[in-house]
């Protein structure tokens, strides 16, 4: 059977398609993140017995109060501007992708005009919330 | 604009659309609950007092802890494949055999992670 699918560069822009390729690209970058998250809290948590659960709490958002509860001797270098920057740019792409996410799945139920614009607005004051929050919680500690 | 299914919720839910079927559906529950978890987080994490320990003391229970894995853990292994098939659309011809693959992985990786959980919360 032979693929029927065009190539990607003869499907055009729109917002729609713009979104799309954002949001493949987007999960590629959180793996990025993720791993990056992995490898840090391997090597700064390798003589604390830190458990599988705690490498992947801190590897989902690079937040401090996410190992406080372990057996961390010293939060700070769990706590650098490098990490706050990691967790930011987590943040800004895991809203995104999933803000996105739900304004798909609403279009498959809400199919009016006015339903769809409804949603549009409401999933850009959720993006603007959400990441206003996340900043806030990870550059005030 | 105002797109019409055509189509009731019986058949909807009637149709057979198997393994591929599966992967959509569960990678849209495991979407949703990723969304509607990471919202309460950061919003009781804003907040913060005594609403936010009531929502840390759901999320910290293993039933919860269980459910959140399998959603993570479903939607980054589907959406991998998702990703990989859709920028090399040449691959879709491969789509059944990805799916195989993916469960190959999520099975083995998300019963590891079941049995710790369950091993933290009830043996210990």
């Amino acid at each position: 059977m032979k693929s029927r699918s065009l190539p990607i560069k003869d499907r055009g822009l729109n917002f729609e398609m713009f979104m799309w390729l954002v949001t493949r690209l987007t999960a590629l970058a959180m793996y990025a993140l993720l791993l990056t998250g992995v490898i840090g809290a391997l090597i700064m948590g390798a003589r604390t017995q830190m458990n599988l659960a705690d490498v992947i709490r801190w590897s989902f958002m690079p937040n401090p109060s996410h190992v406080q509860s372990t057996n961390v001797p010293d939060l700070l270098p769990w706590s650098t501007t490098f990490w706050q920057l990691i967790g930011s740019a987590f943040l800004f792409i895991a809203v995104a992708h999933g803000v996105h996410g739900l304004v798909v799945i609403a279009d498959d139920y809400i199919v009016k005009p006015r339903g769809r614009s409804i949603v549009r607005f409401l999933s850009i004051v959720m993006v603007i919330a959400m990441t206003g929050m996340g900043l806030y919680i990870l550059w005030t500690q | 604009m105002g797109l019409k299914r055509n189509v009731s919720l019986a058949t909807g839910l009637r149709y057979k659309g198997q393994g591929p079927m599966l992967t959509f559906v569960l990678h849209r529950i495991g979407g949703l609950g990723m969304g509607i978890f990471v919202t309460v987080h950061i919003v009781a994490s804003f907040v913060g007092g005594e609403i936010g320990g009531f929502a840390n003391n759901i999320y910290t229970h293993w039933l919860f802890q269980i459910f959140i894995f399998f959603c993570a853990l479903f939607h980054g292994i589907n959406g991998l494949r998702i990703t990989v098939l859709d920028l090399w659309p040449k691959l879709i011809v491969y789509q059944r055999e990805a799916i195989w693959m993916e469960w190959a992985v999520f099975i083995p990786v998300y019963a590891l992670a079941v049995i710790i959980v369950l091993q933290t919360a009830l043996g210990g």
